[in-house]
């Protein structure tokens, strides 16, 4: 069995208002430092296979079909063997 | 009694905020100015409003952004100094991010946006948004959120009890206070609360909603009025 972890950002040209609008609340707080926030998701889960191999290739398909839009996201992930 | 000034924060995403206006100062007859979130000015108010919505289109988590709005640093002063303070759904949330009221709120247990209305037992009738409201323990008030689920640990919950910050418990129309009478999975069906002062309340319920008697339901005219009675006595 494999560990998963996916980790879903929308593409650089893609407009992120939530990190905007988180940003916003940064500079309020008092950190003028900080640039470029950007949301992104972090998924992780289970692929109850042997291969490692078919784990990547079943994560390839969830990625692609389901946790992100490939037209507006970039996704990376992470394998992991578990007991 | 209605020299009494409120103060209606206006947050991008707010979307009460006229409710609230309409209500107090259109049928209530109150002093009401907004104050724009990126101000610092409370306008000389009594009472500041929170109102509901969903302010800064709730990301990261609710409240989390607009409690470091310009106006929330003089409403946070205003409010260890004892003023009056009430936050309304999504400001009761935006209360808890800025740790004038403790616990959170999550998500309904249903996952499901609950807009309906719903009877509340008064548990403390000796606040000062409630005293003068105890020949009615039952208010029918409306709710309208996703993430009411209020939640706090054990230390907290016995902070609560023991300091009598309870004020609001969901409940039937006759005040039973039950699992079934719980729209969202709330601790012990908790649907508002104060602080230890007594000076700030945090409620899911929309009282401004249910102001208007051509809606047949004024009940939250009590709780203004309370206030109204109260803070100046």
């Amino acid at each position: 069995m494999f560990k998963a972890k996916v980790l879903v950002k929308r593409r650089p040209s893609i407009l992120d208002p939530q990190g905007k609008a988180i940003e916003i609340g940064a500079n309020h707080l008092g950190l003028t430092n900080v640039k470029n926030t950007r949301i992104g998701k972090f998924i992780e889960f289970d692929v109850d296979v042997k291969d490692k191999s078919k784990a990547e290739k079943e994560v390839n398909l969830y990625c692609n079909k389901l946790l992100s839009n490939p037209i507006m996201e970039d996704y990376e992930f992470t394998l992991e063997e578990v007991k | 009694m209605n020299e009494l000034k409120f103060g209606v924060v206006v947050f991008p995403g707010s979307n009460c905020d006229h409710d609230a206006y309409y209500a107090l100062n259109k049928l209530l007859g109150f002093k009401v100015h907004f104050l724009w979130h990126k101000e610092n000015d409370l306008k000389e108010s009594d009472v500041i409003i929170l109102p509901g919505g969903f302010s800064y289109g709730d990301y990261l988590r609710t409240g989390a952004i607009a409690r470091f709005s310009p106006i929330m640093k003089s409403v946070i002063e205003f409010a260890n100094k004892g003023g009056t303070v009430i936050g309304i759904c999504n400001g009761f949330q935006i209360l808890l991010e800025a740790g004038l009221l403790p616990g959170v709120l999550l998500r309904n247990i249903s996952l499901n946006f609950v807009c309906k209305d719903v009877y509340l037992s008064v548990e403390n009738t000796d606040s000062n948004f409630t005293r003068g409201i105890e020949d009615k323990n039952v208010l029918k008030i409306p709710i309208a959120h996703g993430e009411g689920n209020y939640f706090a640990d054990d230390y907290t919950l016995n902070e609560l009890k023991d300091n009598n910050q309870i004020v609001f418990k969901y409940s039937s129309d006759k005040g039973k206070v039950s699992e079934k009478h719980n729209p969202n999975g709330s601790v012990e069906n908790i649907a508002g609360i104060i602080n230890k002062n007594g000076n700030v309340l945090g409620m899911m319920p929309h009282p401004e909603r249910c102001c208007d008697p051509v809606l047949k339901n004024t009940d939250g005219q009590l709780i203004f009025n309370a206030i109204a009675n109260n803070i100046f006595n």
